[in-house]
């Protein structure tokens, strides 16, 4: 009974959070890799771009909401989401149309392009705020909780409770279709190897044939649904607001850089290692260790490493690590 | 011609000097707030309070033989200390006599030792509640109508001790302000007898907060504390500690004061409680009246407090006989305190008049003020509880 409770407080306290959170970066890393593999940068505006798909999601779902349609349980967002990755990707291909293609036409070096990405940042951030305002938003509707921690406790009779969200569930389940998807792309489809091809040898690929303006095309496309999808499952969890979404930028950098840039096996990887490092080595053991233990040698302390406040410090430890001994990062993708 | 012409100019010389010894007879009080920045959706109603009673001296027309007051705003912007600084070396400049302000502590703090002090210029802040701000070097200069923290940590500690709480753990946000009153809490509440078991600051506009959650909920306690803002870390702390069942009641500050919130979190905070500054009585309906005949919204947060801070400067000008720096910094705790006669809002110009014939006055004001210790408000607050999504007021401590 011991041991199952502190299963069930370790689970509610660290591996579902983690899990959840886990799967919003790995969305997230799995954009800033894509870009930095085919198009040879480090996009800055991508927070930003989060927001404004998010943004129109939750525009539309206002919208279904006021015509009376629902998901019963699941919430309305779930359907607004392809309406969202359209406007999204509209905004990418008309910026990258106007912005970028100026810029590779010039063959111009990577550090100019995240500099036009932080100019092209301001602008979406002042787009998103100019149309939605900065506040908090909420859009989330349908069942709270797939169960909830007084029914867990009910139903099994143990002391400790486990909660899992909804929204939870939903991220989880949507990473894993999402991520085997773009797989699938990458490897099976005719345009997901002419664009490993150009990510690879960009003159072998030219000479073989690609047309580079539509694997770039494509691979904005694609960012523009991981994007939305991982921006509207983080809004749907935590809350809606820009200025998070920005914030969001470091940890999503810091998972695709951990698993190795331009590795989309990396990406995933990363944003599980950064979450799990982020919820896990600030974690107080004392409540597990209570159960587990005899009581004769129960924790008088907490049992924490490392004070919460010292939670992103973890985090960038294990980038610097990771870059001073293996600058390609975990799974060999490109160095820095 | 040339008689003219010296005529002209002789008759201009004197109209300059009459005009010349009608501007000596103007005084400016400065309004320093953070009219840009986190801040700026409350301080318009602050800025106008503190106009209502400063046009409520000058048209009672009994102030010092005529002196007429006079508003100079200026831009605190709540969280840069230097521009804050800056703005105020420019009221300085400006000449004025006293200054009403600034808005946050952070800033405040910084007002009062780059400028005020060393231009002997008293301040005198509506809404700084930091604890440390007690203890400033201010050689007298600083006042406040708004009550410290160290007194609203005792409140909460004293609310909590009667219900019979005594272990607690407390989430505070990472600034001056949530670590004033974590402090304050933890040192009234231990002294009662209860028991901190952890307390952990949050940042605010994170992406995630189940680390904090994870750790005070492994820590334990019968409520957690949140020190924070509505639509901020406080927020995202009581949301990811609802969602995993780590407290059943949350203590909130006056930070996380907000319907919006209420009614966002109402499952989760069913039967939890909070304080923040509430006035009552004759003075808030005695201003309710002012404020709503001159057109300024009284239900903004600290626009009561604001009010009474322009109101004390310029009686306490009044009862030194003139509208000087020192005037203000020697009789503004005594206009303040009893003994005198209570002065409620609406009611300057009877003060006025009451100071002339050498009389005495104790400014009740829009706040119940009642300046203690270093010149600040004692500060009565509500102790409210969330009950369906809004709060309900229990008590006035």
């Amino acid at each position: 009974m011991d041991f199952l409770n502190a299963l069930v407080a370790l689970s509610n306290f660290v591996l579902i959070p983690a899990v959840a959170y886990g799967s919003q970066l790995a969305l997230g890393a799995l954009g800033v890799t894509l870009i930095y593999g085919i198009l040879r940068f480090s996009n800055f505006a991508h927070g930003d771009t989060m927001a404004f798909g998010t943004m129109t999601v939750i525009l539309f779902t206002w919208l279904f909401q006021s015509w009376g349609i629902s998901l019963g349980p699941l919430p309305t967002a779930l359907l607004a989401i392809p309406f969202g990755i359209a406007a999204t990707a509209v905004l990418v291909l008309a910026t990258d149309r106007v912005v970028y293609r100026f810029y590779r036409a010039q063959k111009a070096k990577p550090v100019v392009f995240v500099i036009v990405s932080i100019g092209v940042m301001f602008i979406y951030n002042g787009l998103t705020r100019f149309v939605l305002g900065a506040d908090d938003q909420r859009f989330a509707d349908g069942e709270r909780f797939i169960i909830n921690v007084r029914e867990f406790r009910e139903l099994t009779g143990l002391s400790e409770g486990l909660g899992i969200k909804t929204t939870q569930g939903i991220t989880v389940i949507t990473a894993v279709i999402v991520v085997a998807v773009l797989f699938w792309f990458l490897n099976s489809t005719r345009t997901g190897k002419s664009m490993r091809a150009y990510s690879d040898n960009e003159d072998l690929a030219l000479l073989s044939g690609i047309n580079p303006e539509r694997v770039v095309m494509v691979t904005w496309l694609i960012v523009a649904a991981l994007i939305t999808v991982a921006g509207t499952l983080y809004g749907l969890d935590k809350s809606y607001k820009p200025f998070t979404y920005f914030q969001l930028l470091l940890p999503i950098f810091a998972s695709a850089i951990v698993g190795g840039l331009g590795s989309p096996l990396g990406a995933i990887a990363g944003g599980f290692v950064i979450a799990f490092s982020e919820v896990g080595i600030t974690y107080a053991w004392k409540k597990v260790l209570g159960y587990l233990l005899p009581e004769s040698l129960e924790p008088s302390g907490l049992v924490q490493l490392l004070a919460t406040e010292y939670k992103f410090a973890v985090s960038f430890i294990i980038l610097v690590a990771v870059l001073l001994f293996r600058p390609t990062g975990l799974f060999r993708g490109k160095s820095v | 011609m040339k008689k003219l012409l010296l005529a002209s100019a002789a008759t201009a010389l004197t109209a300059g000097a009459a005009f010349a010894a009608g501007h000596a007879s103007e005084a400016k009080i400065g309004i320093i707030l953070g009219f840009t920045g986190p801040i700026e959706s409350i301080t318009p109603a602050m800025a106008d309070s503190a106009e209502l009673a400063i046009s409520e001296i000058n048209e009672s027309g009994n102030f010092l033989d005529g002196v007429m007051l006079a508003p100079a705003r200026a831009d605190s912007t709540c969280i840069d200390a230097s521009a804050a600084t800056a703005a105020a070396e420019r009221l300085v400049s400006e000449g004025v006599v006293a200054i009403m302000g600034a808005d946050c502590s952070g800033v405040t703090g910084a007002v009062l030792s780059n400028v005020a002090v060393p231009n002997g210029i008293p301040m005198v802040s509506p809404s700084a509640t930091s604890p440390a701000l007690s203890t400033a070097e201010d050689n007298g200069l600083f006042f406040r109508t708004a009550p410290s923290d160290a007194r609203q940590g005792a409140v909460i500690a004293e609310i909590l001790n009667e219900k019979g709480v005594s272990e607690v753990a407390v989430t505070y946000t990472n600034n001056d302000y949530g670590k004033g009153l974590a402090d304050a809490f933890a040192q009234s509440f231990e002294e009662m007898g209860g028991t901190v078991t952890l307390s952990a600051p949050h940042d605010d506009g994170k992406a995630d907060y189940s680390a904090e959650v994870g750790a005070l909920a492994s820590a334990g306690g019968e409520a957690l504390m949140v020190f924070g803002y509505t639509d901020q870390g406080g927020k995202g702390m009581i949301q990811a500690s609802y969602d995993t069942g780590a407290f059943d009641m949350y203590v909130m500050g006056d930070g996380m004061y907000g319907d919006t919130l209420f009614q966002e979190q109402a499952e989760a905070l069913e039967g939890s409680i909070g304080t923040s500054p509430w006035a009552q009585g004759d003075g808030a309906e005695a201003f309710d009246t002012v404020a709503t005949e001159a057109g300024v919204d009284a239900s903004s947060s600290y626009t009561r407090e604001s009010y009474d801070a322009a109101a004390l400067i310029a009686l306490a000008m009044m009862a030194g006989g003139e509208a000087s720096s020192d005037a203000v910094a020697a009789n503004l705790m005594s206009v303040a305190n009893a003994p005198g006669e209570p002065i409620l809002p609406g009611e300057l110009g009877k003060a006025l008049e009451i100071l002339a014939d050498g009389g005495e006055i104790d400014y009740v004001g829009a706040s119940g003020v009642e300046l203690i210790g270093p010149g600040e408000a004692a500060g009565s607050y509500r102790h409210y509880m969330i009950k369906d999504g809004a709060a309900e007021t229990v008590e006035f401590k």
